[in-house]
């Protein structure tokens, strides 16, 4: 039951609610939307989803998963905003984004936006709200977010037991109510991107009175505010009248509905109790029992994120090119996709996920089926001993990890065995302490929909998200290079150099890219699931 | 009569402190840090641990993280969940919800299980003894997360008769179908225990002489046989009740219920100490109390019983 709201914080991190009417409409052929409902569409409707029960406060920058996020991110609207099934950034709140060498940004925002509270939204409400975030007595959650904007490090020293010599970054100059600029680190061209993540909202001026009773009763200047909150029971908002972006929302009141169990969820979404969940429990997937269950009421998507099997160097023995080829090659992907996770995940074959600017086809050479030479390569390899995959066995994580030690297990005559932990927070304790003794899932899903994204939390010496421990100086030097090119399309030509490079070691190999299916009710006409598995909230009609 | 109840109220407090020192320590041990798994694919950053280690006393040792919960618990703070929620009113939440269900459980399995029982009981063997042997070997066989959902699947998104779900704040009604889902266990049990326990007690010395005194027989069963042999079936109804205070977690989840049983599972995922100690000494509590009563009915059905 928890795994979907655990699971990653990537999966959920994101920005607000983003698609304009102009392209939900587009949207609507492009697959991502579903409809097939008839009746009147009812303005005033409320629209009930599926939720889990919020893991921290309901402050942007403390919220990065998905319980939080899809209240959060339905009352806070950012500079940017990302739009259709690529997640097209656009500037949502910010009137310009302008900047000469991608290291000082100069940021106009539009006039007339209001907080829930009736306060303007001002230049000053984005720079406190960063530095509140960044500020390391505050420790929130996704602090790491600012740490590219110069001045981090006063606010947030390395050193645990040092204290911060100011609680402002000098990268955040106010210049007018209207305006700020922000100076960075070093250059880094996907910033304007990256301030569409939930971090980087404002905050009102009566949050820094008292940032406990706030997150009792968050005030945000989003398309919804907050109405009420009981705890492991629901979360409700209403539709926000003077929200002046353009991802308004179509109904009146948002019900955010707290299930201990997707199975019951489920069964609600069926007797059109519930009016949408983002993912659909094991049971309904054996089999593609959802197929029948659900006909014209199935929801797809395509999430922006990546699963891969991790091989850690510092496991003895792994450290070895020609093993990882041969466990990657021995991965019959098409097979399991197709039988064991019944087509809601399609193979994977690079280390970018399908729709991101700068995917390309067929960058994993060594991610087709090839028993033959899987074999030769393995005999090479000279790996003696019992190959393993640990993951949390939960929420379905088990199945195709089974399934493919056993693909393993047949194409090398190898023994491979899938190793489960409790639960996901022990799951992540291995990992991130260094402890596996074997291979390990490594999933991915995009906080903001950029390539970089792809590589540097994951593949860089020391990444936040480095699981195999991998380190390629060149790679290190590429991602450097990409993150300071000013023009977009010179940096996403480099990157994808250093995701060649990254293709050619192997630290982790890529498995599967998860479609995304999701389910709406019988009274919701058209629903859209974004990039983050989240409904999209301004796609939403309900019927009377 | 009142030193008894005295004397057993105070022992409740010797059991209290057990009882919580023994849960927190239980929940302490249980091994991982409770925030490798709040940012999910990346590593927590450290100001958030320092913040929230500072914040839960979670540096300290056993005994003065103990005490410190105990302070607070005194003063009547019950503490706070990770993710910032009042455990007090969390609980305060959850418990009416809670003892709602398990009294629509218990008054299910006292009236369908007794009456089955008492009826077997007297008639022996027969079509109704046989019908009640299969159906409570059925139901005693099921697990209860099998009943909850075939309950919810068939009566709720099937026929459409009950929600699948139950409200924010479930009233009796809403509750009948967990109830019975909650509860069938127990009537099996309980009917099987009233039936033998009759069945034993019919040909007991004092019914012959009941009888032969000529008394009734509505007055022979309902007042002699009844009385007696209900004791061993109340002994277990009253701890049924207290079982299934704590006991709910599956029925919650099936009928998503927002009661303790999630509240506990919840905060034993998420390792809080405070939720779960919070939960457990009122459940302690809770159970205490309950067999208190029993034992003072026993008094009241069975005068050989005295408390002096």
């Amino acid at each position: 039951m928890e795994w979907n709201m655990r699971r990653s914080r990537r999966l959920w991190g994101a920005a607000a609610v983003v698609t304009t009417l102009s392209l939900v409409l587009t949207a609507c052929g492009g697959g991502s939307s579903s409809s097939g409902s008839a009746g009147e569409v009812d303005p005033n409707g409320t629209f009930t989803v599926y939720g889990t029960e919020p893991q921290n406060t309901l402050i942007p920058s403390n919220t990065n998963e998905l319980g939080g996020s899809k209240a959060v991110d339905a009352m806070f609207a950012e500079l940017v905003g990302f739009k259709g099934d690529n997640a097209q950034p656009f500037n949502e709140m910010a009137e310009s984004i302008t900047t000469p060498d991608s290291k000082v940004y100069d940021i106009k925002i539009k006039q007339g936006w209001k907080f829930h509270d009736g306060t303007e939204v001002k230049a000053k409400n984005f720079v406190d709200a960063w530095n509140y975030g960044a500020y390391a007595p505050n420790g929130q959650i996704n602090t790491d977010f600012y740490s590219n904007i110069q001045g981090y490090s006063d606010v947030h020293p390395e050193d645990k037991n040092a204290k911060p010599a100011t609680d402002k970054m000098s990268g955040l100059v106010v210049k007018g109510d209207y305006e700020f600029q922000v100076t960075l680190n070093a250059p880094f061209s996907v910033f304007e991107t990256k301030i569409g993540y939930t971090a980087f909202a404002p905050l009102p001026d009566v949050f820094f009175k008292d940032p406990k009773a706030f997150a009792d009763h968050p005030i945000g200047n989003g398309p919804m505010k907050f109405v009420s909150r009981t705890p492991n029971t629901d979360i409700k908002l209403t539709r926000f009248d003077d929200y002046k972006g353009q991802d308004k929302v179509k109904f009146k009141d948002l019900n955010i509905k707290i299930y201990a169990s997707q199975e019951t969820a489920y069964q609600d979404l069926l007797s059109n109790k519930l009016d949408f969940i983002e993912t659909l429990p094991p049971s309904a997937l054996a089999g593609s029992k959802y197929k029948t269950d659900l006909k014209d009421n199935l929801v797809t998507g395509h999430l922006l994120g990546i699963s891969t099997i991790a091989i850690p160097y510092y496991v003895p023995g792994y450290d070895n090119l020609n093993l990882r080829k041969a466990i990657s090659m021995a991965i019959d992907r098409t097979q399991i996709t197709k039988t064991v996770m019944n087509d809601t995940y399609v193979p994977a074959d690079g280390y970018i996920s399908q729709g991101i600017p700068g995917y390309r086809p067929g960058v994993c050479e060594f991610c087709k089926f090839d028993p033959a030479q899987a074999k030769t390569l393995f005999a090479q390899s000279g790996f003696k001993g019992k190959l393993t995959i640990a993951s949390n066995a939960d929420g379905g994580r088990k199945e195709p990890l089974v399934a493919a030690c056993n693909s393993i297990k047949n194409v090398l005559g190898v023994e491979c065995d899938f190793v489960p932990a409790t639960d996901f927070g022990q799951w992540r304790s291995i990992v991130t302490g260094h402890k596996l003794t074997g291979m390990g899932r490594s999933d991915w899903s995009a906080d903001y929909p950029s390539i970089e994204d792809f590589l540097n939390p994951i593949y860089k010496t020391g990444a936040s998200s480095n699981d195999s421990v991998y380190s390629n100086p060149a790679v290190d030097k590429l991602l450097e290079q990409a993150d300071a090119t000013a023009d977009k399309d010179a940096a996403v030509k480099i990157y994808q150099q250093a995701e060649d490079l990254v293709a050619k070691d192997l630290p982790s190999i890529p498995v599967w890219d998860e479609k995304g299916v999701a389910a709406k009710s019988k009274h919701t006409k058209t629903v859209g699931l974004d990039f983050r598995r989240r409904a999209d909230y301004s796609s939403v009609e309900v019927t009377k | 009569m009142i030193r008894y109840v005295l004397r057993r109220l105070l022992q409740l407090i010797p059991v209290f402190f057990g009882a919580t020192f023994l849960i927190y320590t239980l929940v302490w041990a249980v091994p991982g840090d409770p925030f490798s798994g709040k940012c999910g694919q990346t590593a927590c950053p450290q100001a958030y641990i320092d913040l929230m280690t500072q914040k839960f006393h979670l540096n300290d040792n056993l005994i003065v993280q103990y005490f410190k919960y105990l302070g607070s618990l005194l003063t009547g703070d019950w503490g706070e969940t990770f993710n910032g929620n009042s455990v007090g009113e969390l609980i305060g939440n959850a418990y009416p919800i809670t003892l709602r269900l398990a009294l629509i459980a218990v008054l299910i399995e006292a009236v369908i299980g007794l009456t089955a029982g008492v009826l077997t009981g007297l008639r022996g063997k027969g079509f109704l003894d046989n019908l009640v042997l299969v159906s409570t070997t059925f139901l005693i066989s099921l697990p209860v997360f099998v009943t909850a959902i075939v309950l919810q699947i068939v009566l709720g998104t099937e026929l459409g008769i009950i929600d699948t779900s139950v409200s924010d704040n479930p009233g009796f009604g809403e509750l009948i179908v967990p109830g019975i889902a909650l509860g069938s266990l127990s009537m099996a049990y309980i009917a099987r225990l009233t039936r033998t326990s009759i069945a034993e007690n019919r040909h007991a010395d004092y019914i012959r002489t009941a009888i032969a005194k000529g008394q009734p027989r509505s007055r022979v069963v309902g007042v002699h046989l009844l009385r007696n042999s209900v004791i061993p079936v109340l002994t277990f109804l009253g701890t049924d009740l207290g079982a299934l205070m704590g006991g709910a977690i599956v029925t919650e989840g099936v009928f998503n219920i927002n009661g303790l049983g999630g509240l506990i599972f919840r905060g034993i995922q998420n390792r809080e100490s405070a939720t779960v100690t919070g939960v457990v000494v009122l459940l302690v509590l809770v159970y205490l109390l309950m067999s208190l009563i029993v034992d003072l009915l026993y008094a009241v059905l069975d005068p050989r019983i005295r408390y002096d």
